[in-house]
């Protein structure tokens, strides 16, 4: 598509206003921006629905909320950590690190990235209008069949979660695909495979991943819709269909869904790690190969969701063997972590605290999980609170703190503004300290039989202390998370300027400025090593190489802005909440809308010579860059 | 910091050694304790657990140890020189993917025994019993003596039990965590559980698979009982239902439930043949009701017959559960409660 060579007209699909280049923008690092304020804000959001099933579970008989609120809670608060929070903030990073990682000027499609943003907001936006209008998914973020069919839950709770579902799949298809080609096609000369960043080989692996895995969720839902709207019975089983069928399909998604989650947190250890101990990545082809060990085994595990259900004792040894396998690549990579931090000379500072404290908790979580394969054991610990900590353990002692970590490191680079470190290690401390009461007295819970799901339980189960420690413990972990908003807040308007390495970073992201300039390398480095910037850094400081431009010598080309990519997204968002309605003129007006704003798409140049011609022209003047933007 | 560290570290070994405790067995005043087994199956799963949890506190301990060493040992002083650019070890990989492995595999092998001997079929002198769950109660039928019963399991100490698990309706899953590991209630199959209770009492259970608005009061007991205690039972329940006496309170209680409730439950020896809600028959003779929403009193019976909903809210825009029959006076709200009551 967009070829990274020389523009200077620009078709200006408006001037002006500041808004109007956030919403035509294609330029990765804005993407990036856009989801990283996006899915923060859907994080507090998530978190509020965490504190009332908390305050809900405090006391035992309570009536905070009623039965059907809370199921809609807790299925909103899973559904969009998972959809419209830990996603896109991976895809924040993927946006926003990736291309200046590889040496590249934007990602491989940019109008498509931006597709895949504005599919991901109007996904949410049509998942949360079912807030205020009560219906909100109430069956669970794995929504088991055939409670979901339309017997059992007539409303149209279940009708959003399929329709904002494939909406946020469309978008995150879009993006993974974009991720791929961009790691293949991209890279910077000289940036072989396996001289790429380990973040960058763990979005590949995502990629790909999702590529794969979300398939048989889309299939899945289009099966519920049959069952719901047109009288379909793949899920009932007074008809001949299986309930069971709808756990394979959602769980063939579901478990790759879970190292979607995990892999880029551990690209993003990946790099704090090594930085803060002054230490290449210990063992980098073992953590490469493990990935992609852990990538394809995600693949044979899926059924450990289901020991429960009585497929039999072979498929159980079978699927608990496969999962215990798992547990080895996993712990390769937790030991190279640990070979890079060993004689380091490690600083101490927040990005490298949130690291560490990934370290230890996701460990935890491992070692739950170990638990579970144990198939036996998981007679008794599936569905219940013991499971609630493992995931939480994998999910925000693993995910969120990596990726806190990361928006600490990569802060400076993104804003050109230091976040204030002393409040960055408080907020640490506090998060990893409440993090601790809240989730692991669960394990406890889960030992005294506790089930999960749950909107109230009766006195003299035991279960009182636990429950009210870790409500407790939740409200002392939402309010630590404020000191990230006040930090983040103050740094953006009087935060310390940041220097283009403020870290002694190694990959090429700090090889240029903070903020980088919107073309990002003002020329394309030549690599010849894994961490080349650090290489670089030292034979700059040996005399033996120049530092890098910071002013283009030859003109570049940047892709065009474009208001497609939001238009269709916005039509594709309408056909679906016109299938949530089942307004068949609505999802007509709404398909039309994306086939023209697709075609429109298509045919907008992207380069003011057409894409026949994208060869530079040889520019002389001081300002070789056009802005797309007004400022 | 390392002191901030170390104490929340503390903190963390503290709450393991109280895991600890409770895991000792110190489990006063926890009924669905999965630690404090009173069967073989759940004891096979506790003793399985009880390995697999020591070799975690060891790799636990390892691995934060190892953290807190490198943290603290190679913390970055000012003047200190860029560290040897280690790039890996293979001899250590081969090490750290071996140790794991061998941990796995001795995991593995009593895991994948368990699970052939949980599966086990226990033989002929088992009590077979159908269970059936349903939004949001279960049915217990006895086939080999056509007793029925809600809510309340009764099962002999030291015989085998083998459940067949049925669901009327949706997903559900049967858990006693003190007698046996969970097992999904799926319909259009039969699952089945096994289990020999080794200890006479009252041990809790409730659904273990999200399953609508009341999944959280979807609970039941199960009564273990010697055998003689429990052929007792069984005999009584076999009985007709007790006829009120004409003219009483019970009588009048009698006519009000054959105008209003027979449509959806049955009481044997009478018209009342409805199949929707639990099997009255006995009902006197039971310490629960829907799904233990409420403790048993008369009064909260009393609530219960006047407005269901009330007690035990149901999914919006569906109505399976018990209606609301406010229609009904006191007067007749008590007949009815009196006359279930005397249905021991």
């Amino acid at each position: 598509m967009t070829q990274p060579a020389v523009s200077l007209e620009r078709r200006q699909p408006s001037l002006g206003s500041t808004i109007w280049s956030w919403i035509t923008t294609v330029d990765h690092k804005r993407i990036g921006i856009l989801y990283l304020f996006t899915a923060l804000s859907f994080f507090f959001v998530a978190g509020a629905f965490a504190l009332v099933i908390r305050a809900q579970l405090a006391v035992p008989e309570n009536n905070l909320v009623t039965p059907d609120a809370y199921n809609q809670i807790f299925t909103m608060h899973g559904l969009m950590m998972i959809f419209l929070v830990a996603m896109p903030l991976n895809a924040a990073f993927f946006n926003i690190l990736v291309p200046l990682m590889i040496g590249a000027r934007d990602v491989a499609f940019p109008r498509l990235n931006a597709f895949s943003y504005w599919a991901y907001l109007f996904g949410s936006i049509l998942l949360l209008i079912s807030l205020p209008l009560g219906e909100a998914p109430n069956a669970g973020w794995f929504a088991y069949a055939n409670l979901t069919t339309d017997t059992f839950s007539p409303g149209r709770n279940l009708d959003f979660y399929m329709m904002s579902l494939q909406v946020l799949g469309v978008s995150s298809l879009a993006s993974a695909l974009n991720f791929f080609v961009t790691i293949v096609n991209m890279r910077a000369p000289g940036m072989s495979m396996l001289r790429m960043p380990l973040f960058v080989w763990m979005t590949f692996i995502t990629s790909v991943l999702m590529l794969l895995a979300f398939p048989p969720l889309t299939i899945g839902l289009v099966e519920l819709m049959f069952d719901r709207y047109y009288g379909g019975t793949f899920f009932e089983p007074s008809a001949g269909g299986d309930p069971v069928l709808w756990q394979h399909l959602f769980w063939i998604f579901g478990h790759p869904e879970v190292y979607i989650l995990i892999l880029p947190a551990f690209g993003v250890i990946s790099e704090i790690l090594p930085t803060f101990s002054r230490k290449p990545l210990f063992g980098y082809p073992f953590m490469v190969y493990s990935g992609i060990a852990i990538a394809l085994l995600s693949f044979g595990v899926w059924a450990h969701h289901m020991f429960a259900v009585g497929l039999g004792p072979v498929p159980n040894s079978v699927f608990g063997t496969t999962t215990m396998l798992i547990a080895i690549p996993t712990g390769v990579k937790i030991f190279n972590w640990l070979g890079t931090l060993w004689g380091g000379s490690i600083r101490i500072s927040t990005p490298l605290l949130f690291a560490v404290g990934f370290v230890g908790m996701f460990t935890i979580g491992g070692i739950s999980g170990v638990m579970h394969a144990s198939v036996p054991v998981d007679y008794w610990q599936t569905d219940t609170y013991f499971v609630v900590a493992h995931f939480h353990y994998v999910l925000f002692g693993g995910t969120i703190m990596a990726l806190l970590g990361g928006i600490y490191y990569w802060f400076p680079k993104i804003f050109g503004r230091m976040l204030n470190d002393r409040l960055g290690q408080v907020h640490f401390w506090l998060t990893l300290i409440f993090f601790n009461v809240t989730f692991f007295p669960m394990h406890l819970l889960g030992v005294e039989g506790m089930p999960r799901r749950i909107f109230t339980y009766a006195p003299g189960m035991g279960w009182d202390l636990w429950n009210m420690v870790e409500t407790v413990g939740a409200f002392g972990l939402g309010l630590s998370m404020l000191l990230l908003v006040v930090n983040v807040v103050t740094s953006l308007r009087s935060g310390k300027r940041a220097e283009a390495d403020p870290w002694d970073g190694r990959t090429l992201e700090w090889s240029i400025p903070s903020p980088p300039p919107e073309y990002n390398f003002a020329e394309i480095p030549e690599v010849r090593a894994r961490d080349d910037w650090w290489r670089r850094k030292r034979e700059i400081a040996d005399g033996s190489a120049q530092p890098p431009a910071t002013q283009p010598k030859t003109p570049i080309v940047l892709p065009l802005p474009s208001y497609f990519p939001l238009l269709a997204a916005l039509s594709l968002t309408i056909a679906a909440g016109g299938m949530v309605w089942q307004v068949y003129p609505v999802v007509g007006v709404g398909l039309a809308l994306l086939l023209i704003s697709v075609v429109a798409w298509a045919l907008e140049p992207n380069h003011p010579t057409g894409p026949a011609h994208p060869a530079p022209q040889p520019q002389s003047g001081s300002q070789p860059i056009q802005q797309p933007t007004s400022d | 910091m390392t002191g901030l560290r170390r104490t929340a570290r503390r903190a963390l070994f503290a709450s393991l050694a109280v895991a600890l405790v409770l895991v000792g067995g110190c489990v006063g005043g926890t009924p669905q304790a999965a630690s404090d087994p009173a069967a073989d199956n759940a004891r096979k799963i506790w003793d399985l657990f009880m390995p697999i949890f020591w070799m975690s506190v060891v790799v636990f301990v390892i691995v934060q140890g190892i953290i807190i060493v490198a943290i603290i040992r190679f913390r970055r002083r000012p003047g200190d020189p860029v560290p040897h650019a280690m790039h890996g070890n293979t001899k250590l990989e081969i090490a750290w993917t071996l140790a794991p492995a061998l941990i796995l595999a001795a995991i593995a092998v009593p895991t994948i025994t368990t699970i052939a001997d949980l599966a086990r079929n226990p033989g002929d002198e088992a009590l077979t019993v159908r269970v059936i769950g349903q939004q949001w109660w279960w049915a217990f039928e006895y086939p080999d003596s056509g007793v029925v019963t809600a809510d309340e399991l009764h099962v002999p100490v030291g015989r085998p039990v083998h459940l067949e698990l049925e669901s009327k309706d949706i997903i559900h899953s049967f858990w006693v965590p003190r007698l046996a590991g969970k097992q999904d209630v799926v319909p259009g199959r039969t699952n089945t559980i096994n289990f020999t209770a080794d200890a006479v009492g009252e041990y809790s259970g409730q659904c273990a698979e999200f399953c609508g608005a009341q999944h959280a009061n979807m609970k039941f007991r199960v009564i273990v009982q010697t055998e003689e205690e429990f052929e007792a039972w069984l005999q009584q329940q076999q009985q007709p239902a007790v006829e009120p006496q004409p003219g009483s309170i019970e009588a009048q209680g009698k006519e009000l439930f054959m105008t209003n409730c027979r449509g959806c439950h049955t009481i044997q020896g009478t018209e009342a043949e409805g199949k929707v809600g639990p099997d009255l028959t006995h009902f006197g003779s039971r310490q629960t009701i829907a799904g233990l929403v409420v403790p048993y009193s008369t009064d909260n019976l009393k609530q219960w017959i006047h407005n269901a909903p009330s007690v035990k809210p149901g999914q919006p825009g569906r109505s399976i559960q018990m209606p609301a029959f406010t229609a009904l006076t006191d007067d007749e709200v008590n007949a009815i409660a009196a006359y279930l009551e005397s249905l021991k």
